[in-house]
């Protein structure tokens, strides 16, 4: 299983890495979504800074949304949907693989954000290992929904409008745990941040199991 | 001869429009079974059946032994499509493309080499993009596709599309072969040269059924 699971990963990578999609396009965008953010509300810094954390998540909501689009555009040109049924790799190999990408191009785009707020936002790091912690956790909850939902739509033709309105409600409640988590590790609100990334570790478990479970029979009805 | 595809009386129905309406068919092991029809008549669906990705809701369908009213994916590792589209991903590499589509289908990466000789892939375009190549590129590397994974039942539509003169005949030679050793083909097709001289029977397709089969009791 692991070996399918790396298969798909990589050719997913690879893709990624000749279209450059990812690093070219969604990355600068995501990336001025930040700056859009930090010229509006330049005037008001106390603001930037409290908003932070919910600024950055936004930005890879936007982000995250436009890969996990991308990672079911390719399959669904020139028919690959089909060559995958077709496929002997199995269901849950395939629903992890896919994910697995997804993570890891998430993550990227983490790595230039993550500099971005600390630079733009004028806000420092008071709690490193939640930031760290909410940041996997967010990125892991953002791949297998991505992968789940995004198997939903493929097959449908207005997948591109439809994907961000079925995935937004589903990430809003990891939007709003990765912004309390990282107010808390960037020192601008006291509370709970462990719990709030706790709740993105449960969810990613939770739609981890629907993946394994429901994935074969999106993608063969889809 | 062992049956590899037997449907009878085989309906099935996409959303709400039935395409295929009590289709009848046997397909024997090392048959080339070349479907006619015109656009419409069910061709596609047909071979969509057989490679359980369109579901039979009524009648009897099995393909290579499997009930396809019980279980639709378990024939799918024995069989090779290739469908109007190429199932291409246009940012790899020819050569790594191929290495997927091995790997995925449980062959060995190592007869990538092999598989993109036999269809005339030129060698030095191995490592360009598919995206970069000409549509009679495409259709080759599709086609080795296929061959990479020895399938035992080939579907193929329309596989000729986009191919010139010699690769064509190269094409017929190819699947000459594969049914020489064993396997089973079904190509769907209009008629076009060169490929009525390699089928082994030639039935035509109407309304979402066989009208004329010369191997039909």
């Amino acid at each position: 299983m692991l070996t399918e699971i790396l298969l798909v990963a990589r050719k997913d990578l690879r893709v990624e890495r000749r279209a450059k999609i990812a690093l070219g396009q969604v990355a600068p965008l995501a990336l001025l979504i930040l700056m859009v953010f930090a010229f509006a509300l330049d005037a008001n810094t106390s603001l930037l800074e409290r908003g932070a954390g919910g600024l950055y998540w936004l930005a890879v909501l936007y982000g995250g949304t436009l890969l996990i689009q991308r990672s079911f555009d390719v399959e669904t040109d020139d028919g690959n949907m089909d060559a995958l049924r077709m496929s002997a790799i199995g269901m849950p190999s395939l629903f992890l693989g896919k994910a697995l990408a997804l993570f890891v191009q998430i993550t990227v785009l983490q790595l230039i954000l993550g500099p971005g707020i600390l630079l733009l936002y004028n806000v420092g790091v008071v709690d490193w290992a939640l930031l760290f912690a909410a940041a996997i956790a967010g990125t892991l909850a953002f791949s297998v929904c991505g992968v789940l939902w995004g198997v939903m739509s493929a097959g449908l033709r207005v997948r591109a409008t439809l994907l961000p309105l079925l995935l937004v409600p589903v990430l809003a409640p990891v939007l709003l745990a990765g912004s309390r988590a990282f107010e808390t590790a960037l020192g601008v609100r006291a509370g709970a941040g462990w719990t709030w990334a706790g709740l993105m570790f449960v969810i990613a478990a939770v739609h981890t199991a629907l993946g394994l479970g429901a994935f074969g029979f999106l993608l063969e009805e889809g | 001869m062992s049956a590899v595809v037997e449907f009878e009386r085989a309906i099935s129905v996409v959303g709400s429009f039935p395409v295929l309406t009590g289709l009848d068919l046997r397909v024997d092991q090392g048959e080339i079974l070349h479907v006619r029809g015109e656009n419409g008549a069910g061709k596609t669906s047909l071979l969509r059946a057989c490679a359980g990705l369109v579901s039979v809701s009524s009648g009897n369908a099995s393909v290579l032994g499997f009930d396809m009213r019980v279980d639709r994916r378990a024939p799918r590792r024995y069989i090779g499509l290739l469908g109007h589209e190429n199932n291409l991903y246009r940012d790899l590499g020819v050569r790594e493309h191929i290495e997927f589509r091995a790997a995925s289908v449980g062959a060995r990466a190592s007869d990538t080499a092999a598989a993109l000789e036999q269809v005339g892939f030129p060698q030095q375009l191995w490592t360009v993009p598919i995206g970069s190549l000409s549509a009679g590129q495409r259709r080759k590397v599709a086609i080795a596709s296929l061959l990479v994974g020895r399938p035992q039942l080939w579907l193929l539509d329309e596989p000729h599309a986009a191919l010139d003169t010699e690769s064509r005949k190269n094409l017929d030679a190819i699947l000459t072969e594969a049914s020489t050793s064993g396997a089973t083909i079904i190509f769907v097709s209009h008629e076009s040269p060169g490929t009525k001289d390699i089928a082994s029977r030639v039935v035509t397709m109407d309304g979402g059924r066989i009208t004329e089969d010369p191997g039909a009791d």
